[in-house]
């Protein structure tokens, strides 16, 4: 009876030790516990009072230079169509209240996602038949920044569309996977370790709220993909191309990590 | 592109990758046995006091970034691992040695990068593909260095 019952009590134990080792992560890819939605902070959240005094004061945020010059750009007609932004969209305190927040999005004619910047200069190529403008270019940010600005106070609400999933999935896995000379994954700081110290500095949890934001170190106004590519360039990786379709897919995690977090746009970091 | 140079195009990328793989394998040679690679990299025992600049280095030691010790300028240092303040009275130097050249073959989930590996890992930067963050003579200095902090 006992020598029966064996060989079944073993074959359960195997079963049971077999599916153990399936689900073990691979090396790069570990499982690093996200931030549970209540505990999640804005990256102002660790900053000194005067970087939050500076955000908190239109007058005094260097950032506003660069709407003023969003806002020109909005009224001024260019390109061979010589129509303006507000030729089409009136008003943007109206018409683009609450776009930033929801992007990056599903754009049809392309079957990907596309980023805001992205969205601007589809818009400048077609409707107004004007040359796009350079990532990381004066104009790209100041009308970004314009833009993003008429959502500020909203939250984010990243579509729900479910051609973004694979898009979304794959920008998860990327902010999971361990990358660069340092082998670090931005799941590794940002979710891992927040609130620690490196090299003497807070890390935050990496919450795209304030975008394009004017950083401290910089000493100027850059986008969230000009972020990226710093923590990237900080593990010894080789960063993705600008508007590649990664960036635009960590993008798209991003929003969806920090949905619900309210929009800063434009906002101070040191 | 001349037809000369397209023909030699493929015998140059062979060389070139030829060469980054005697890079790839001059790591020295080294054993473990359980926690720690108990012989020296080199063969010789590192110097103290390079080491001790070395992870005073914030470019080239980077240890500073996430630990915390007996170092210049403490409001600069991380606390994202254990704090280096006598390390040598918890640690053997081949225990070090290990923890430096892999930590990962400790503990597969440290954020510790390993300073003596090349392989296993994903989109290095071009100018630092193929090599170590530092040198088999630099990590027995930075060893001799920790292993002479007691408390």
């Amino acid at each position: 009876m006992e020598a029966a019952v064996r060989p079944a009590w073993i074959g359960l134990a195997l079963a049971v030790l077999v599916a153990a080792v399936a689900v073990q992560p691979s090396p790069a890819q570990e499982t690093v516990r996200p931030i549970a939605p209540q505990d999640r902070l804005s990256g102002s959240a660790f900053m000194s009072a005067e970087a939050r005094a500076l955000q908190a004061d239109d007058a005094s945020n260097p950032a506003m230079l660069w709407v003023k010059d969003g806002e020109d750009i909005w009224a001024r007609k260019t390109g061979v169509a010589e129509r303006s932004c507000a030729d089409c969209h009136g008003e943007a305190g109206a018409s683009m209240k609450g776009v930033a927040a929801r992007y990056p999005a599903f754009d049809p004619a392309s079957q990907k996602p596309v980023t805001l910047d992205q969205r601007i200069n589809i818009c400048r190529t077609i409707n107004q038949k004007a040359e796009p403008f350079a990532p990381e270019s004066q104009p790209a940010l100041a009308i970004a920044s314009y833009v993003g600005l008429q959502s500020r106070g909203m939250p984010i609400t990243p579509p729900d569309d479910k051609r973004l999933k694979p898009f979304l999935e794959a920008g998860r896995s990327l902010f999971g996977l361990r990358q660069g000379q340092l082998n670090l994954s931005c799941a590794n700081c940002h979710d891992a370790l927040w609130g620690g110290k490196l090299g003497g500095s807070p890390i935050p949890q990496a919450h795209p709220t304030g975008y394009p934001i004017y950083r401290l170190e910089w000493q100027g106004i850059g986008s969230l993909q000009r972020r990226l590519r710093n923590c990237m360039t900080g593990v010894r990786a080789e960063p993705f191309a600008p508007n590649s379709i990664e960036f635009t897919e960590i993008e798209l995690y991003l929003a969806e990590r920090a949905k619900g977090m309210t929009v800063e746009t434009p906002a101070i970091r040191p | 592109m001349s037809s000369a140079s397209k023909a030699l195009a493929p015998a140059l990328l062979l060389t070139v990758c030829a060469i980054s793989q005697v890079y790839a394998e001059a790591l020295r040679p080294f054993e473990i046995e359980g926690d720690a690679i108990p012989r020296s990299l080199t063969g010789a025992p590192g110097d103290a006091a390079r080491g001790a600049a070395i992870v005073g280095n914030r470019q080239l030691g980077l240890c500073v970034l996430c630990h915390g010790g007996p170092f210049a300028e403490p409001r600069m240092q991380g606390n994202l691992a254990p704090d280096l303040t006598g390390v040598g009275d918890r640690l053997s130097a081949g225990q070090l040695r290990l923890r430096m050249v892999d930590g990962s073959k400790i503990n597969q989930d440290t954020i510790m990068p390993s300073y003596y590996r090349t392989d296993g890992l994903e989109r290095v930067a071009p100018r630092f593909r193929d090599r170590t963050i530092l040198s088999a003579e630099e990590i027995e200095d930075v060893v001799a260095y920790l292993a002479g902090l007691r408390n």
